[in-house]
């Protein structure tokens, strides 16, 4: 493997949390113009994973490389998609607003400049949010809120998107919109995404990972049902919804 | 109303009141936003342990519990940080000891604290000159940080994880937020007293967030809701010989009580 081009490593990564074991001997290599998606259930590590990444969380063993550097160094080129339902919807702050926050880190004391703007603005349009750049945050649908999150970190300019649980709370119809939206994105940027969505997700990904604590990975999409049941820990039935894809298949 | 000003003692407490409105308008809205209405009490309770420093050392009481309570405000933002500790435990537990420090200090403290009632339940009708100069650079200060780091708190407020990501020092900022409230608090507390410190930030922020989406326009309007209140329950207090601090206080919050009926059929969980 081409550790130059590398954007995410991880090598052997253990995070305990009181004693126990969240994350146990975890090695991932993420590189360009990758699509990822990390399966696995719910408690299993998925979040830890992703702040780990983020520089958010220390692990206790192991190395984190992000873009060739310390994660908390790096982090700010990384775009990061947190968990929608995490957000106040009460808040009162415009979907532009939200969008410009990207651009925030960028210099400290001062305005935006027209050039933060400009890009905002741009990210709105790529997610094809820009009609409603003035309305509350509260007043989107989930399948737009999480637009505008996309747009948000897509403002930083971003070489790598880290997404959790992107499509959770989305109807069906917005989702393979959003699905769609992601094809697109993944020719600029490799794509990290956090789903426990099994179906979903390996229609649109090229790689895929489970992660129960360890990390299942064969550095392709293919899953055998062992994988599966290691991560689960239980038999789960493998099925692809309707469209004509071989998804995942024993072997 | 005009023969009112008359007194000087009116003039004085009208200004503080407009003073006050400047600072816990833009506070507020934070607080309000960021839903740590409790910080604010817990800072607004231990800044009382500052004020019984003062008594005992024989220090202006209101100038001692500035330091106090910006102690407090970083011993907030901290410990639950560094110590395993869940923030709003250590909230209770500083509040708690702001308070009982503030009680044992006066009792220490030699003779008779004359106004000491006026710290818990306030009484913006003995504010001396010298506290409104005090005031008004309190209320610079707020001013001049809150337009330097206007983005970058707005950040922080909306999601402190995502700024922390992207490269806003957030944790810091926040504690400079903390800071603020802490001033806010002090200057408040020569308004309404500790005990309602709370009502002032909380209110006027809480009924502008009915009329606007926009947290820039949220905080002129919670100004001019502060500034109302605070005069109204002022003149009430004037006509009708109540205590002025509590008149503020429920003026307020009838007020409210009346926006959240007018838009009930799209409240804000605010």
């Amino acid at each position: 493997m081409d550790i130059n081009n590398e954007i995410i490593g991880l090598r052997n990564v253990w995070v305990c949390c009181g004693g126990v074991p969240v994350l146990e001997d975890v090695s991932l290599s993420v590189h360009q113009h990758d699509f990822l998606g990390i399966i696995g259930p719910n408690g299993g590590g998925k979040t830890t994973l992703l702040k780990v990444v983020l520089g958010l969380v220390k692990p206790d063993r192991g190395e984190v490389v992000v873009l060739g550097g310390e994660p908390v160094e790096q982090r700010k080129r990384i775009g990061y998609v947190p968990q929608h339902s995490l957000f106040d919807p009460d808040f009162p702050i415009s979907v532009m607003d939200v969008v410009l926050t990207g651009r925030s880190g960028k210099s400290v004391f001062g305005r935006y400049t027209s050039h933060d703007r400009e890009l905002a603005q741009g990210a709105l349009a790529m997610v094809e949010m820009l009609p409603f750049k003035d309305r509350q945050i509260g007043r989107l649908s989930g399948g737009e809120r999480q637009r505008v999150f996309i747009a948000r970190a897509l403002a930083a300019e971003p070489e790598v998107l880290l997404l959790d649980e992107p499509a959770a709370g989305v109807d069906m119809h917005i989702q393979t919109e959003f699905y769609e939206l992601l094809e697109r994105l993944k020719k600029e940027m490799a794509i990290v995404m956090i789903s426990h969505d099994i179906t979903a997700v390996s229609i649109y990904v090229d790689k895929i990972a489970c992660l129960n604590r360890r990390l299942f990975y064969h550095n392709s999409k293919e899953l055998t049902s062992w994988d599966i049941e290691a991560t689960y820990q239980c038999p789960v039935e493998l099925i692809a919804h309707g469209i004509p894809h071989r998804v995942l298949r024993e072997h | 109303m005009i023969e009112i000003l008359q007194y000087g003692f009116m003039v004085n407490a009208l200004a503080a009141a407009l003073l006050a409105a400047v600072a816990c308008g833009i506070i507020g809205v934070y607080v309000v936003v960021k839903r740590i209405v409790f910080i604010g009490g817990g800072i607004a309770h231990a800044s009382f342990g500052g004020i019984g420093l003062g008594y005992l050392i024989g220090i202006e009481p209101v100038l001692c519990a500035i330091p106090f309570s910006i102690a407090s405000a970083l011993a907030i933002g901290e410990v639950s940080r560094r110590v395993k500790i869940a923030e709003d435990t250590a909230i209770g537990i500083i509040w708690a000891m702001g308070m009982a420090l503030g009680i044992m200090f006066i009792s220490l403290a030699p003779g008779y604290a004359p106004d000491l009632f006026s710290y818990l339940f306030g009484n913006i009708l003995t504010v001396p000159r010298s506290d409104l100069s005090v005031m008004l650079l309190l209320d610079v200060i707020i001013i001049v940080v809150v337009c330097l780091l206007y983005k970058e708190f707005l950040a922080i407020t909306f999601d402190e994880e995502f700024a922390t990501v992207i490269g806003v020092p957030a944790h810091k900022l926040y504690l400079v937020l903390l800071c603020l409230i802490a001033l806010t608090v002090v200057l408040l507390i020569r308004v309404v007293g500790v005990i309602l410190v709370i009502a002032l930030l909380t209110i006027p922020a809480a009924v502008s967030r009915r009329f606007t989406n926009d947290l820039k326009k949220m905080m002129l309007l919670s100004i001019f809701f502060a500034a109302s209140f605070a005069i109204t329950g002022l003149y009430l207090s004037y006509i009708f010989d109540l205590p002025s601090g509590s008149t503020i206080v429920l003026v307020s919050g009838i007020v409210f009580l009346i926006s959240s009926l007018r838009s009930s059929g799209h409240s804000f969980k605010y």
